[in-house]
């Protein structure tokens, strides 16, 4: 029989049992690193930069100020709220959380964008569909400008039939009068503008 | 020999209206954008509530977690004040505001209340130990109490009459706690 193959007698499980603790050591290795890890996330306000806090408040309004961006109004209200996001961001929440949270405290309007949601919908549906209108205006008014330039060009390219059939006095009219038909169309059209002018 | 084209088909090839479908949704839009324009325009043109008119209702949670509906004080007159604890003009009439309040409690007949305002509530916690102020006090979540009342600034007090409609309207703080009682006194039934 192969040594390898026989089984300790003493200790059968002896290298099982090895395993087994040195995989629960260092389970345990791993569990006080990840825990230390999350006391390390919950940072005091005095290790939350200026910068950080900024980044969040310019995405916010002061809800007292018209039109003044959280970051650059210079109140004792916005230096309470800047306070308010230091202590957050501290807490490890998240800009989005903050935002959040503002909006529950002091309404839509300290957002920098309004929420896509009932009539603040139209801010972001309108523009749009304004330029859309505006293009589409100002094409028809270019292929009107261009098309009786065409009008005019092809006007001695049109076959017979699409004008109206003279009547039989009217080709008799005609074949008496022999004038070309681009010359009677400007003598009509010269006429019209003579008595528009009247 | 060729007839010139008739002017009608001229217009014919020159240029196609638009279907009265569209012309129709067109000048619809268009109409209800401004209408909407106006409203709002005409809302931001409002003041505040007037007296004579029915005071809005609402329900506040204060800072101890008490649920308070106007709708349950009714039949009592209600101070509303609104403050803030970043407001200086507030501080001055703090105190007498809360002398009023040790003054009316007993009776029962009135009830103060204290709206903060666009506020942090460890400031606003400060500003009501500082003041040692005992009547119920709330934040204004979402601006909706001040919206309702189409509010413009701190301090601001709203007086509502036992029926419900707003009797006094005083913008900026009380002088004294005199002027307080002159405002409140002539509401309470004789």
């Amino acid at each position: 029989m192969n040594d390898k193959c026989r089984i300790n007698p003493i200790n059968p499980h002896g290298k099982s049992i090895i395993q087994g603790m040195a995989a629960l050591y260092l389970a345990l290795v791993m569990a006080c690193l990840s825990s230390v890890s999350s006391f390390a996330q919950q940072a005091s306000p005095s290790t939350i930069t200026d910068d950080q806090v900024n980044a969040v408040a310019k995405q916010l309004y002061c809800p007292v100020c018209e039109n003044t961006p959280l970051d650059v109004c210079p109140t004792q209200a916005c230096a309470q709220w800047r306070d308010l996001i230091r202590l957050k961001l501290s807490e490890g929440w998240t800009s989005q959380q903050i935002k959040t949270y503002f909006v529950q405290q002091y309404g839509d309007r300290v957002l920098a964008a309004p929420p896509a949601r009932g009539l603040n919908l139209l801010v972001y549906i309108i523009p749009p569909v304004t330029i859309l209108a505006g293009a589409f205006i100002l094409f028809r008014a270019l292929r009107a400008w261009k098309q009786p330039a065409e009008v005019a060009a092809s006007y001695n390219m049109l076959i017979p039939q699409d004008f109206a059939q003279p009547s039989s006095t009217e080709q008799a009219a005609s074949a008496a009068n022999a004038v070309p038909s681009q010359d009677r169309y400007l003598a009509r059209l010269e006429e019209e503008l003579r008595k528009s002018d009247q | 020999m060729t007839i010139p084209p008739s002017e009608p088909f001229i217009q014919k090839i020159t240029s196609r209206p638009l279907s009265a479908w569209v012309r129709i949704l067109a000048w619809g839009g268009l109409l209800l954008l401004l209408a909407i324009l106006a409203f709002g325009l005409v809302r931001t043109q409002q003041g505040p509530v007037s007296v004579g008119q029915t005071a809005p209702h609402f329900t506040i949670t204060t800072f101890e977690s008490q649920q308070i509906r106007m709708t349950d004080l009714k039949g009592k007159v209600i101070v509303v004040n609104f403050w803030a604890s970043w407001c200086k003009p507030c501080e001055s009439e703090a105190a007498d505001l809360e002398a009023a309040w040790r003054y009316y409690q007993p009776g029962g007949d009135v009830v103060f209340l204290g709206v903060d305002y666009v506020d942090t509530e460890p400031e606003a916690r400060g500003y009501l130990n500082k003041f040692d102020i005992t009547y119920p006090n709330g934040p204004d979540l979402g601006t909706r109490i001040s919206q309702a009342y189409r509010m413009r600034g701190v301090p601001e007090t709203y007086i509502i009459s036992p029926s419900g409609i707003l009797a006094v309207q005083k913008i900026g703080p009380f002088a004294s706690l005199a002027e307080i009682k002159a405002a409140i006194d002539p509401l309470l039934s004789p």
